[in-house]
């Protein structure tokens, strides 16, 4: 009972990164169809930012808003600057991606050297909640509650908001959108921005939760890119539920049969790709 | 127009042949170092060549041409070290494991199209990543597969086994090269560019669009797992940073660099970028940064490669 409940625990708290990581990868893919390698980047650049802005102020929020801030602005800059240079061609922006990750990963290994680095975050978070016999991690659970409050902002911002509309409007028919004097382009640029925020709260989160270590970018990336391809590309709600799935499957994969744990990753795709390759939530 | 393409075409041959000729006449005046480097371009190129049927022929933007690299790679290693197979058995049989496993990848594959596709072979890719780094018992993990020997040729007449090994490597290159342009010269060629151009045409036109597809991928994933048996045999160890994204990505760039669906300009992709590896790392530790440089140029500036770039693009 001790390990299904822990395992279950620990797997949905992992969910919760899986979400923040893979939903701003849906958001992106939905909008600006593109496969966006530099995904990664962002929750690494994310991480480094974090541990070194909580080094420095000493406030876990501070240094959460300020990272995730930070890194939207490059990735809007990045949209602005190179992305939209190549609009419409996939293996173009995808070798931009690639060209951008590789630039992060090389920039962060001469800003931060090869090690390792742990953000220990308030006080509080190596403390554990009591309940019925089981003790859960207020890490843990302040990961959870925060993609739990992500989701729902996002959620009601795209089904309930205006801009939400649009955004929606530009997935289905960017040409259309475009046509009814909506700002596509600016649009693509925000949402882009939105997507690098939320990658790079997991990473601050992350960093909390399991380190942050040169390589990471590139380790986060298939966990993301499975989270779309599951949920469905351009579905926060899919994401969810592919995340929840993932992170389960993960974590008792690797409790269970820790030599071949990536096929826990492997298999649920392949068994969605089978029957629904449009994914659980996608529109096919 | 159609004259002026012939003769690009026949400009391109004769720098080709030209080109072929140095790599047999001038290795044994080389220095041994430079042996090698031609050694591991002539590898990427059979390599970029098999994704370039892909990506420039049939227009499947593969993202995980590493993966079936791998399955070579790793059996070869694992027949070489483990039970001492010859190089003609563990390349077969590297060949046929690469071909099963992109038989079975490109079931998967071929349910999506487009960016869907470049989604799911990226995550192919990653996920054989993962089983090369965490499947200890048969990959080694993290340490891979270290020892492999070279195999033994029993050419007499070459003088150093770098050279024994550089014209195996370029007799099969050889060999490729003119399968791929059989290839690409064949019907089934020309049905596989009718796809790339206008699938549901093809359709309609009553070929199967589906079953040429995925024969593509299987004959690149077999020519690429031939790549991979060399690599092993050249490298002398195999280990997860062969399947990495990187990897996979690189073979991409050649491919793009060089000039897709144009054959010629993948070879010279990979022979560029493993040079420049090679030129750069003696000046900086940075060679990530300069390939970064690389990927973006290619991106922003050249879409078409170097061969687009000179005129002779084919699309």
């Amino acid at each position: 009972m001790q390990f299904w409940v822990n395992q279950a625990f620990n797997g949905i708290s992992y969910a919760a990164l899986l979400f923040l990581v893979g939903g701003g990868l849906t958001l992106i893919f939905g909008v600006m169809k593109i496969v966006n390698i530099a995904h990664g980047s962002f929750y690494l650049l994310g991480g480094y930012l974090g541990v070194a802005l909580f080094a420095a102020t000493g406030n876990f929020y501070v240094a959460l808003a300020a990272a995730a801030a930070a890194v939207a602005v490059g990735g809007m800059a990045m949209e602005r600057v190179f992305l939209r240079a190549v609009e419409g061609d996939d293996l173009r922006q995808m070798l931009l991606t690639m060209g951008i990750a590789l630039f992060v990963q090389d920039l962060c290994l001469v800003v931060w050297g090869g090690d390792p680095f742990n953000l220990r975050g308030p006080e509080y978070f190596g403390r554990s909640v009591h309940l019925a016999g089981f003790s859960f991690p207020i890490l843990r659970l302040f990961m959870i509650a925060a993609a739990v409050l992500l989701f729902v902002v996002l959620w009601w911002f795209q089904e309930r908001t205006r801009a939400g509309a649009m955004v929606r409007a530009a997935v289905d028919n960017s040409e259309m959108t475009e046509a009814l004097g909506i700002n596509v382009p600016l649009l693509r640029m925000a949402v882009f921005g939105l997507g690098a925020l939320l990658a790079a709260f997991g990473g601050v989160v992350g960093s909390a939760f399991m380190g942050i270590y040169p390589g990471l970018d590139f380790e986060i990336l298939p966990y993301a890119f499975v989270v779309v391809i599951v949920g469905g590309m351009g579905s926060l709600t899919g994401a969810l539920v592919a995340a929840v799935l993932l992170g389960l499957l993960d974590n008792f994969g690797k409790a269970l049969f820790p030599e071949i744990s990536y096929f826990t990753l492997f298999a649920p795709m392949g068994i969605v790709l089978a029957l629904r390759p449009s994914g659980l939530f996608g529109r096919g | 127009m159609a004259s002026r393409s012939r003769r690009a075409g026949i400009a391109l041959a004769l720098a080709g042949g030209a080109g072929l000729v140095l790599l047999v006449v001038l290795p044994p005046s080389l220095p041994t170092y430079v042996v090698i480097v031609l050694t591991e371009c002539l590898i990427y190129a059979v390599a970029a060549g098999s994704l370039d049927l892909l990506i420039g022929y049939t227009g499947l933007a593969s993202l995980g041409h590493a993966a079936f690299f791998t399955v070579g790679a790793y059996t070869t290693a694992i027949m070489a070290t483990r039970s001492g197979a010859s190089f003609a058995l563990a390349l077969g049989a590297s060949v046929v494991l690469a071909a099963v496993a992109s038989a079975v990848i490109g079931v998967l594959a071929l349910r999506a199209s487009g960016l869907y596709f470049m989604m799911i072979t990226l995550s192919v890719a990653m996920c054989a990543w993962g089983l090369a780094y965490r499947w200890v018992s048969l990959t080694g993990g993290d340490t891979g597969i270290v020892g492999i020997p070279r195999p033994r040729l029993h050419l007499a007449w070459l003088t150093g086994s770098g050279l024994e090994f550089y014209y195996a490597t370029l007799a099969l290159f050889v060999v490729c090269l003119a399968l791929y342009l059989l290839i690409v010269a064949s019907p089934f060629g020309k049905t596989l560019v009718g796809i790339r151009d206008a699938e549901s045409r093809m359709r309609v036109l009553g070929f199967n669009t589906w079953l040429h597809k995925y024969l593509a991928i299987v004959i690149a994933g077999a020519f690429a797992g031939l790549a991979g048996s060399l690599y092993a045999y050249y490298n002398g160890f195999v280990g997860p940073n062969a399947v990495d994204l990187g990897h996979s990505m690189q073979f991409v760039l050649m491919v793009i660099l060089g000039g897709p669906g144009t054959l010629v300009g993948p070879l010279i992709g990979a022979f560029m970028v493993t040079i420049l590896e090679k030129a750069v790392s003696v000046f900086t530790e940075r060679w990530v940064m300069v390939l970064a440089g690389v990927y973006v140029v290619t991106a922003l500036w050249a879409p078409r490669g170097l061969l687009g770039l000179l005129g002779p693009a084919r699309r």
